[in-house]
């Protein structure tokens, strides 16, 4: 592969700003005749291989990268949707009606499998789970949780070590953990009597993966429920000081999603780029190339599916009905 | 006398163009009729989701601690999941305010409590159907109305909807395709009695006018009857003509056989040479008179008798024999030699006096144009068929006329001051016809008529 020189200008974002990015990232060969922004909820360190090998394919394009969460991205974007090329997004909720309210566009041109897209606009590119993440020392003498339900035992049983040890996402902040928290509900009533459990134990509440997973290895925290697993994939490569659990009683599956915007002046551009990126990521090659999960539904494996009732949650009385449920549980 | 018959159409084809015309109209109206059913029923199976989702979302609605909530669940929307993903959009009113769902979806004003209403509607730039139901809850204080609309695009109908219309667009184009190759089969089977008449009439000799007897279909009952009687009538008058000519000649040979013996015997006693040359006139004239009438008698007897064949086996060496030897005595006045080659015996199954007749008036004609001295060959053979000649030193017939020369009293250009009618060849045709022979005219190459009999 030639290596491109690749300039990274790293913005530090300014407080006069008026978007608080988590993240914003210029990519560029250079000579810029074209250029792309993206509005993004995932982590730059896990999409720049990505814009990396589309830049060395097209090496006269400048791509800006924002980073900022799930919840401010849908705020951000319907806000001025003319000044975003690409919108990528983990909550597949807020995605799929932005879609659904038109500020999409439809591409025609893209061959996905149908149950990865919705209205050949909205196009998945990942299968990630969501992940009960253990501090090992937490654990080192009793036996690791499989379930929901042995979590729930094991929290009871030791209440005073596990006391103000546990986190998980701000479902009123954060658009994945409420996607995380409502499709959890829906399929099982285990959901609230962990979220019961948890509230009695004092639960620390955050607004991202990366925030959480960063506690559990320092040690501030023993337990988090629905991390995002890839995260924590790629944290444990570097630090092996935590234990990653897929529930074995019910499975949450995510697919981080893409679309172009309907606003987008770089439209052709825009196609390019999701092209790339959907095929980076069906690609069958080995797993460790991929910086992201790649889209492959393993044998049983299911995910949130991509329909119009994504939507029953985002209306404005359930929601309201849910998180005062969900305070009432873990807000004591 | 036979004039161009004008050709308006065909009746085949203006039958096949009836029916085919007729198949693609009721195809198209049956296109239209079969679309618009489909449209309906489509229409009504997406009214059925959108009412129950709106069911659902109606029959969530509670009052709890004295607020409104609408507890919806995911199938309310889940059900309404398209193979194209279509849009949904829906808005819930509480008492006239908006409450949840999107602001800009119209309310229709009057809607009822029981039933759901329907409508087609433009929103966010596409067609949407919406469904818009209602319900009044009564709470402890006050009573308050819900009103739930619920939209969703038609991205799915329509494709339904066009792959209806291409089938069903296919399946008419089927049926044009079998009507047209049934419409040409039944034009065909409906016209083939007409051809048969056609061609039985075609394939008629000429002398047969006697009326169609065979089965016809009723369509065509007056136009063979009509048919039928005009050969009738045609028949009886060529008969009443022919009757007339016979009768005619009959009476005109009596007085002339009298006019010519008192002829001769005058001439006996006339001296003058004046009036001998005169009286010799009158006896050729009157010897041409009476064999005119002879012959009119010969045609009209075997116009008769070739309808009614009297068919006896006959040996056509014997035939022949005996009429050169009767007509010897003739041929010796112009010493003539008469010459009969007998390669082979034919037998011949016929109407004797009719054959016997047509040979009689060939060798007459050789006889009369005959020069003096000469020879007339009768020749009879086998191969390759069987076959009559009759060849003379004659002056041959005129190349140009020989086509018309067995026509009724049509003479040669070349017949002048030889006694004839203009008959001898005519009578010899009509009885070759009648027995399925063959007459032949031809010049002989080192001079001379031949005449030959192919039986």
């Amino acid at each position: 592969m030639r290596n491109f020189i690749i300039l990274i200008f790293i913005l530090i974002t300014s407080s006069l700003s008026a978007n608080e990015w988590e993240d914003k990232k210029v990519f560029s060969n250079g000579k810029n005749t074209n250029s792309l922004s993206i509005l993004s909820s995932t982590d730059t360190s896990f999409f720049a291989p990505i814009i990396k090998s589309f830049l060395d394919k097209y090496p006269d394009i400048k791509i800006e990268y924002f980073v900022t969460g799930t919840a401010s991205l849908d705020e951000i974007f319907r806000k001025s949707p003319e000044k975003y090329d690409i919108i990528i997004s983990s909550a597949m909720d807020l995605q799929l009606k932005l879609v659904n309210d038109g500020y999409a566009k439809k591409i025609n041109q893209i061959d996905h499998p149908n149950w990865a897209k919705w209205r050949q606009s909205l196009f998945a590119f990942t299968i990630e789970p969501a992940a009960i993440v253990l501090n090992k020392k937490a654990f080192k003498n009793i036996a690791i949780p499989k379930t929901r339900q042995d979590l729930i035992k094991e929290l009871r049983s030791r209440s005073t070590f596990f006391r103000n040890k546990i986190g998980t996402y701000d479902v009123r902040k954060s658009g994945l953990g409420y996607l995380f928290a409502t499709q959890d509900a829906r399929t099982s009533e285990t959901f609230w009597r962990l979220m019961e459990v948890m509230g009695g134990l004092g639960t620390k509440l955050y607004c991202c993966s990366g925030d959480m997973i960063d506690d559990l290895v320092s040690g501030k925290i023993a337990v988090a429920y629905n991390v995002l697993g890839s995260y924590a994939e790629a944290r444990k490569k570097k630090s092996d000081e935590i234990e990653i659990i897929l529930p074995a009683d019910f499975p949450t599956n995510m697919m981080r999603t893409a679309l172009v915007s309907n606003s987008s002046s770089r439209v052709k551009t825009s196609e390019t780029f999701v092209r790339h990126l959907l095929n980076t990521q069906t690609e069958e090659n080995n797993d460790k190339t991929h910086s992201l999960p790649p889209l492959f539904l393993k044998p049983g494996q299911q995910t949130i599916i991509l329909e119009p009732a994504l939507m029953t949650y985002l209306d404005k009385l359930k929601r309201k009905t849910f998180i005062k449920e969900w305070e009432r549980a873990i807000i004591q | 006398m036979t004039s161009e018959l004008k050709v308006s159409g065909s009746l085949q084809n203006r039958l096949m163009f009836t029916l085919i015309s007729g198949a693609a109209v009721l195809g198209i109206i049956l296109f239209f009729i079969v679309r618009g059913y489909a449209a309906q029923i489509a229409q009504n199976g997406q009214d059925d989701i959108l009412e129950a989702s709106l069911s659902s979302i109606l029959d969530a609605v509670v009052i709890q601690d004295g607020s409104v909530e609408v507890d919806f669940p995911y199938a309310s929307l889940s059900m309404l999941d398209t193979e194209l993903d279509d849009r949904v959009f829906y808005s819930i009113y509480n008492d006239g305010i908006l409450i949840s769902g999107y602001e800009d979806l119209p309310l229709p004003e009057k809607i009822n409590t029981e039933i759901s209403i329907f409508n087609t509607i433009k929103y966010k730039d596409t067609n949407a159907r919406i469904a818009s139901a209602k319900r009044i809850l009564i709470g402890e204080k006050e009573r308050i109305t819900i009103s739930v609309s619920i939209a969703q695009t038609q991205d799915a109908l329509s494709r339904t909807l066009n792959r209806i219309s291409k089938n069903v667009a296919l399946f008419g184009s089927g049926f044009f395709i079998l009507v047209t190759l049934l419409s040409y089969w039944a034009t065909a089977t409906t016209i083939s009695p007409l051809m048969r008449l056609a061609s039985s009439v075609t394939k008629r000799g000429p002398q047969d006018l006697s009326p169609f007897e065979k089965k016809v279909p009723s369509e065509m009952y007056p136009l063979v009857t009509s048919l039928n009687k005009l050969m009738t009538r045609l028949d009886l008058s060529l008969k009443q003509s022919e009757d007339f000519i016979a009768e005619a000649a009959h009476r005109v040979r009596t007085p002339l056989a009298t006019v010519r013996s008192y002829a001769d015997a005058t001439l006996q006693r006339v001296t003058k040479k004046e009036n001998r040359d005169a009286l010799r006139s009158m006896v050729r004239a009157i010897d041409e008179a009476s064999r005119a009438a002879s012959q009119l008698l010969d045609h009209a007897m075997i116009t008769f008798r070739s309808d009614n064949l009297q068919k006896e086996p006959i040996n056509l060496n014997d035939l022949v024999q005996n009429l050169i030897d009767n007509l010897a005595p003739i041929a010796e006045m112009k010493d003539i030699e008469l010459k009969f080659k007998q390669e082979d015996k034919i037998e011949l199954f016929g109407d004797f006096i009719l054959i016997q007749n047509a040979i009689r008036n060939l060798i007459d004609n050789a006889l009369k144009y005959s020069p003096y001295e000469g020879i007339i060959t009768v020749s009879i053979g086998t191969s390759p068929i069987s076959f009559l000649e009759i060849h003379d030193q004659g002056p041959g017939f005129p190349p140009k006329d020989l086509d018309n020369l067995t026509m009724r009293f049509t003479r040669g250009q070349n017949s002048n001051g030889i006694v004839g009618s203009g008959l001898g060849l005519t009578i010899a045709k009509d009885v070759a016809n009648a027995h399925g022979a063959k007459l032949q005219l031809s010049n002989h190459e080192k001079g001379g008529a031949c005449v030959t009999l192919l039986f």
